[in-house]
């Protein structure tokens, strides 16, 4: 077979289906990140967009799918498989789908290698950025967030279907001949969703406790086969991969009868920008700290959709590559154990700083920071409790169990607690698994639709807004007290003021000519 | 390229007659959907039939530019697609959409007639040029026809309009299913053309992608199943054109 193939053609051809592995989970990753995803149509080829088509790298992503593919490529046999799967805050996860890239042995050995399978292979990438958007798993990675987040795993082997549940449905994305084989991407995903329906708008308190840690230096999310599909921000991420543009290998831009010409490495540079984060602080690292609703069943922050989800690996591996089983158990959340040696050396970083952070439940406590409220945030802000105070509006964390009495977001200081079922329910429905509720008993929790109001992706955002500002705390400088105090100041103050003034004069006559 | 209402001879029996590829959608939406569900089904068949930018360059090669790519929501079908980022194509495709308005079932139609609701079709058309001769004008052929046909439904509540979100997302899912399943068939597409062919296959207008030459047309059928909207101009046209 190889003797049809010149061996430039089966070098082109292995690095087209090298990338083409790679492009495929970057594209399917970025699917499930929860955001909508933006790239900018450039007329003139910058060389290193791969099949002529602007898909960013994520450095993480490329990280793990280069570690799963060990140096191999999809062939016979051997399959490279993304899976999604969907973990909710109390523990609970499920597998919502499994990306196939196979090869099988049927041969196309007239096509052209440089020209038709690469445009071909082009076509499948943007087949799958439509089939990406279709699946079930879009829509609820587009809600993800505090209730619940999705994950991603790479592996490369045998197809593994069974945690699919029964009755998943196939779609095939697409195949492309190729002379040593043809590659086929498909999708099988799960249509029984049926303990989602009656758990995962339950609004429970949560189980689990949630760290977002913005000050570490974190260069995983997670240490586990499962990530989490979010993104940070990555300034400290090429430190720690091989970054893309090191291993970047030209990629085909120039076409025609002859061999395409070998265009010099050029930098592949990621803007999070690009993807469509925004402001939102998507990347920051969330780990799940369980056991401390033991004794405080806090109302823990839940990051936005994009903010801090939890990088959780609960999940034992599907019995495959061992080496690639990377645990930090969230459950219980007080171990954080990297899994096993030959993982090591990625999760050291993380599983060192992790198990410093998390010694014990306590030390969770004290290491659980604000979330920082990102673009698409659409829950109220109640504060973990806070020991350490290097965090920002640190006032406004609520110590240990006071959680939101003290607060002055969400209570204001000068107004009854709960006057009325809708302010019930803005300390208690308004975020989910409230705590506190039982303060709120008496009251009937009404969930609250504003007319017009959207909620599928920012859920009540309306809703929202206007419970938080129906009583707004009251101005301080209305306050009688902080007034007459702050006046009785101002006014001792006024003559050292007028002095100095008076010395200005000149320099404020310029400023106002400066003006005319 | 460009929208023009379809004469009775249709876009089909022409390709038909050219033996081109055609294949044919159905959705059935509420009228504030009509246009969103077009414009899903449209980007996403242009998706994938723009490449970027040809520069050619010396010895006969080209280099291709960079198709890049944006999410949409929907705000009436609980849906999403991916469409190319190009303003350009966005606007000419909105435009297209925007002329098209079947009629919903007009109330006293509903009482009068079967009953039935207004209907459409859209059809995006992709052609070749083949130069001809003074004093015959250019050739298009068609290569490629999709049709799209909208069935315009009324409802009464808001309960079924929140149903009928739902359910033309689902079925907007099961069409970029079969877009995607035409596209990977890897059918006839024109050969890369030279330079000097270029605008024959392509739509070069675009500053930031190239689509292959493409026409949007649609007909419109109101409730007693007459077609409205013929253009005798292109009818003369076309018969003058051979």
């Amino acid at each position: 077979m190889d003797t049809d193939l010149s061996s430039q053609d089966r070098k082109d051809l292995d690095k087209f289906i090298k990338f083409f592995a790679l492009k495929t989970v970057q594209v399917i990753v970025q699917a499930r990140l929860g955001e909508k995803i933006c790239t900018r149509s450039s007329s003139s080829p910058t060389g290193s967009d791969w099949f002529n088509l602007a898909i960013k790298d994520i450095p993480e992503v490329t990280h793990e799918a280069k570690k799963a593919l060990a140096g191999q490529l999809p062939a016979v046999g051997r399959s490279m498989c993304v899976e999604i799967s969907l973990k909710t805050s109390e523990g609970d996860s499920m597998e919502l789908e499994i990306w196939c890239l196979e090869m099988n042995e049927k041969c196309d050995k007239e096509i052209k290698v440089s020209y038709t399978v690469y445009n071909r292979l082009s076509l499948l990438l943007k087949s799958l950025l439509a089939i990406t958007r279709v699946t079930p798993a879009y829509r609820l990675s587009r809600k993800q967030g505090h209730e619940y987040v999705i994950l991603y795993r790479i592996y490369f082997g045998e197809v593994q279907l069974s945690g699919l549940g029964e009755g998943f449905q196939t779609v095939r994305v697409g195949t492309v001949g190729t002379p040593v084989g043809t590659i086929t991407l498909s999708c099988a995903y799960r249509i029984n969703l049926a303990f989602m329906s009656t758990r995962q708008f339950e609004r429970t308190p949560p189980i689990m406790g949630i760290i977002i840690d913005h000050f570490v230096d974190r260069p995983y999310p997670s240490s586990s086969p499962m990530h989490p599909c979010n993104y940070r921000a990555g300034e400290d991420n090429g430190a720690v991969y091989p970054s893309v543009e090191d291993s970047q290998e030209v990629c085909t831009t120039s076409f025609s009868t002859s061999p395409p010409s070998q265009l010099s490495s050029s930098r592949l540079s990621y803007q999070p920008a690009a993807l469509g984060v925004g402001s939102a602080d998507m990347g920051y690292p969330v780990l799940f700290a369980g056991g401390l609703n033991a004794a405080h069943p806090h109302q823990l922050i839940g990051p936005g959709k994009e903010g801090g989800v939890p990088p959780v690996p609960s999940q034992p591996a599907h019995g495959t590559q061992a080496d690639q089983e990377r645990m930090c158990t969230p459950l219980d959340g007080v171990h954080y154990s990297a899994a096993t040696p030959s993982s090591s050396e990625d999760t050291e970083t993380v599983s060192n700083s992790s198990e410093g952070k998390c010694g014990s439940p306590h030390d969770l406590l004290e290491t659980i920071f604000i979330r920082k409220v990102g673009a698409f945030v659409n829950k109220p802000i109640n504060q973990v409790t806070m020991a350490n105070l290097d965090i920002p509006f640190a006032m406004f964390a609520p110590k240990n169990v006071e959680l939101e009495d003290n607060d002055p977001m969400v209570n204001p200081p000068d107004s009854p607690e709960t006057e009325s079922p809708l302010q019930g329910s803005l300390h208690s429905e308004g975020s989910s698994g409230s705590s506190a509720g039982n303060t709120h008993d008496d009251f009937v929790m009404i969930d609250f639709k504003p007319a017009f109001s959207k909620d599928d992706i920012l859920p009540m955002d309306l809703g929202t807004f206007y419970r938080e500002f129906q009583n707004p705390p009251q101005l301080s400088s209305l306050s009688i007290d902080i007034g007459a105090q702050s006046m009785a100041e101002d006014l001792d103050s006024l003559p050292e003021k007028l002095a100095v003034h008076e010395k200005n004069v000149k320099e404020f006559d310029a400023f106002v000519e400066t003006l005319q | 390229m460009g929208l023009c209402p379809s004469t009775s001879s249709g876009p089909r029996s022409r390709a038909a007659a050219m033996n081109c590829r055609a294949e044919v959608l159905e959705v059935s939406v509420e009228g504030r959907q009509v246009e969103e569900a077009m414009l899903a089904v449209l980007h996403t068949v242009l998706l994938h039939r723009s490449t970027g930018k040809f520069h050619y360059k010396k010895e006969g090669t080209y280099s291709i530019g960079t198709v890049g790519t944006q999410d949409v929501d929907c705000d009436f079908i609980d849906f999403a697609y991916v469409r190319v980022s190009s303003e350009e194509l966005d606007r000419a495709l909105r435009k297209a959409v925007g002329e098209f308005k079947p009629p919903p079932c007009r109330p006293q139609d509903a009482l009068r007639s079967s009953g039935s609701d207004g209907m459409g079709q859209i059809s995006l058309e992709f052609y070749q040029k083949k130069k001809s001769r003074w004093p015959f004008s250019d050739e298009c052929i068609p290569w490629e026809l999709w049709t799209i046909k909208v069935n315009v439904v009324n409802l009464a509540n808001e309960q079924e309009r929140q149903i009928c979100r739902e359910k033309v997302g689902e079925k907007l899912c099961e069409k970029i299913i079969n877009i995607v399943e035409v596209m990977n068939r890897h059918e006839y597409l024109p050969k890369m053309p030279t330079q000097s062919e270029v605008d024959n296959v392509f739509d070069t207008s675009l500053k930031d992608v190239q689509p292959y030459l493409y026409k949007i047309s649609y007909q419109i059928t109101d409730t007693l199943g007459t077609s409205v909207t013929t253009t005798m101009r292109r009818l003369i046209k076309d018969t003058l054109a051979l």
